[in-house]
């Protein structure tokens, strides 16, 4: 079992984060692609930064990397305040998302050419330019141009020449964001076999929730130049912060309703939605009436027996759509007020024996800690 | 369907080596012929080497005797050399101010560059002839340059600058210099940024980015940039003839005094025959570089 400390770095309140973001912000124009950021990344994190297309998870990156510099705020890498400090004299390395590799340049000239600029001595150089092309499986390539290889080889070449002057952090914008969907998996666990391997923190842009939730120890989801949430890819879709967090990853059923009654451990809300009272565990000081939104995740609804619908967290509806997608089914309802929502199912026998149909009449209901009110 | 396609794109292919051949393989086939008679003074001024002497009888009689001339008599060799030297040294002034103002171009705001390219373009729009003779009236002893630098009181004796090889080099830069900058700035412009930030994010300064990046990656244009200066720099008559004066030696103008004064017509030929060989030579470099950069840019 390892120390919690080291395998959660950012619950220890003594360790000194390798990245800190304060008060970030970037104007372009009049558009902030980055507004008031704060963030602090550790030591050994798989950190991602989600989000739509043009959240600023992007230019967050390139401040990183020191190609835009902040109209606010400071950057600290290991302590250091690098706000000011131009690229090349920055501990952190990119691979970029169109890879970026020099035409003129062989292979292994590419994964050489950081060397060469630190004056690493020939025979120094050489060994390391073997352990990358070893370290991605492209000893084969060396001296290839990089016109003469695949999109998987280049973007191989890419880590590497990123990886080769041992940098603190590697910053990786949208790195699998050009490979087709069976090599992206496939590189999705070697990128983070690498990442434990060597103990670098590795930061990655992307829009892609899947391959953020893979790979990543936390996520920040990013929304219009400013941060809804940083948490686990676990925490982060069992428990999210805000609606925009709720809907932005994966599916999810929202109740709109408002508190009726607060005790130690759980909220009662009336929903309109529902025509009843929903149940949620949750702490958090609430106003009376305050207007709140229950959220759930389809597959927390079960389907129940017992058809007394007077229990919290009992809804009643006609299925209306079925899609059925081979390990699971997701099955539309539309409840008595109106509102269609959504419930999944394993489909653990191939021939089950009473299957839900078009039109059936069913009960749903879930257990009162596997939702949560969102206030914002 | 397949064949008439076929025959179409062999057709639209024929079209340029058509072209060559008429007015390049040809014309250059007769300068060869002229180049192996003897000079007569008659009209025309050479004698042709098959000629039906009488009734059917042909002779044929090639004189190889101009070729062996131009390499004895020393004139034609310097002429050459000269020549070489003058090319070589204005292509390297033009790549010394064409290509910070091909970068600038290249660099400048979307909306600044056309402007600025038609700034480049904008002199060809005036009769070349007329351009380097205007050099004269700037260049002369009371020309507008030795007014305007005696007036603010910089010399007191006018500069000798026209009828010298300094002329020559400021009229060919000034001529030559938009052939270097269009393909220059071509290659520059498809400079992607990206490959700079690479550069510097590998702990590449500013200068040591544009040796190790930029100035590689733009050799095809320099290059094509170069050739098209330095060739026609070679046979250049007009700038020597009218800014370099009397004593001046470049290939073009001997070319000119053998074809028009001397009316040695197979001696010309043969000078334009030398010249020729001597050209194709950074041609084929040229081929070459390109080639491989086709190569490189997938």
């Amino acid at each position: 079992m390892q120390n919690p400390d080291q395998q959660f770095p950012w619950l220890s309140v003594d360790e000194e984060p390798i990245v800190r973001i304060q008060n970030i912000s970037k104007v372009f124009g009049t558009v902030y692609a980055a507004d008031d950021v704060n963030l602090d990344i550790h030591r050994g994190e798989f950190f991602s930064l989600l989000g739509a297309s043009g959240c600023g998870k992007s230019t967050l990156l390139r401040i990183l990397a020191g190609f835009e510099t902040p109209t606010n705020g400071r950057v600290f890498i290991d302590g250091q305040d690098v706000t000011d400090v131009p690229p090349y004299e920055r501990p952190v390395n990119m691979m970029f998302q169109s890879y970026a590799l020099f035409p003129h340049m062989s292979v292994q000239d590419n994964i050489g050419f950081g060397l060469k600029q630190v004056h690493l001595p020939k025979s120094e150089r050489l060994q390391r330019i073997d352990e990358m092309l070893a370290l991605v499986q492209i000893e084969k390539l060396a001296r290839r141009k990089p016109h003469q290889l695949s999109g998987g080889q280049k973007q191989r070449v890419a880590l590497a020449r990123a990886l080769a002057l041992h940098p603190k952090i590697l910053l990786l914008d949208e790195p699998l964001g050009a490979l087709d969907k069976k090599l992206r998996e496939e590189t999705q666990f070697e990128l983070v076999n690498i990442q434990e391997r060597l103990g670098i923190t590795f930061i990655i842009v992307t829009h892609d929730q899947e391959e953020a939730m893979t790979m990543s120890s936390r996520i920040a989801l990013m929304h219009e130049g400013r941060i809804e949430q940083v948490d686990p890819p676990r925490r982060l879709y069992e428990f999210p912060a805000t609606r925009y967090a709720a809907a932005f990853i994966g599916q999810i059923n929202l109740f709109q309703g408002h508190v009726i009654s607060q005790q130690d451990d759980h909220v009662l809300v009336h929903s309109e939605d529902t025509s009843s009272n929903l149940m949620v565990r949750d702490s958090q000081p609430l106003a009376m009436n305050m207007e709140v939104t229950v959220a759930v995740r389809p597959e927390k609804l079960q389907v129940m027996a017992n058809q007394d619908s007077d229990q919290p967290n009992r809804v009643s509806g006609n299925i209306v759509e079925i899609a059925y997608l081979g390990d699971v089914s997701i099955y539309h309802v539309q409840l008595a007020s109106g509102k269609r929502i959504k419930f999944t199912q394993s489909n653990v026998q191939a021939l089950a024996e009473q299957p839900l149909t078009w039109g059936q009449q069913v009960v749903l209901g879930w257990a009162y800690e596997s939702c949560g009110v969102l206030t914002r | 369907m397949q064949l008439l396609y076929q025959r179409g794109r062999g057709l639209i292919v024929a079209i340029p080596w058509l072209w060559l051949a008429l007015f390049f393989v040809l014309p250059f086939l007769f300068a060869l012929k002229i180049s192996l008679s003897e000079p007569q003074l008659a009209q025309p001024p050479y004698l042709d080497w098959i000629r039906d002497v009488d009734d059917g009888l042909v002779t044929i009689k090639i004189n190889f005797y101009t070729y062996l001339l131009l390499l004895e008599d020393s004139l034609y060799v310097d002429a050459l050399l000269s020549s070489l030297k003058v090319a070589a040294i204005s292509t390297l002034l033009c790549v010394l101010i064409g290509y910070p103002m091909a970068y600038a171009i290249a660099k400048a705001p979307d909306n600044y560059r056309l402007p600025l390219l038609m700034l480049i373009i904008l002199p060809f729009w005036t009769s070349f002839l007329i351009r380097v003779y205007a050099w004269v009236g700037i260049l002369k002893n009371n020309g507008l340059l030795n007014q305007l630098l005696m007036g603010i009181g910089v010399i007191d004796q006018p500069l000798e600058i026209l009828y010298t090889p300094t002329a020559i080099y400021i009229g060919i830069v000034y001529s030559y210099l938009p052939f270097l900058i269009l393909p220059l700035y071509a290659t520059l412009v498809r400079l992607d940024p990206i490959l700079l930030e690479a550069a510097a994010d590998l702990g590449c300064r500013p200068w040591k980015q544009f040796m190790s990046v930029t100035l590689p990656l733009s050799m095809p244009g320099l290059i094509a940039g170069s050739m098209l200066v330095f060739i026609p720099v070679m046979g250049e008559f007009v700038i020597p003839d009218l800014l370099g004066g009397p004593s001046t030696l470049m290939i073009g103008k001997l070319l000119w005094l053998e074809f028009f004064s001397n009316k040695d017509w197979p001696l010309a030929s043969a000078l334009a025959a030398v010249l020729l060989v001597v050209l194709i030579v950074p041609f084929l470099v040229m081929r070459h570089y390109e080639s491989r950069a086709a190569q490189e840019s997938e």
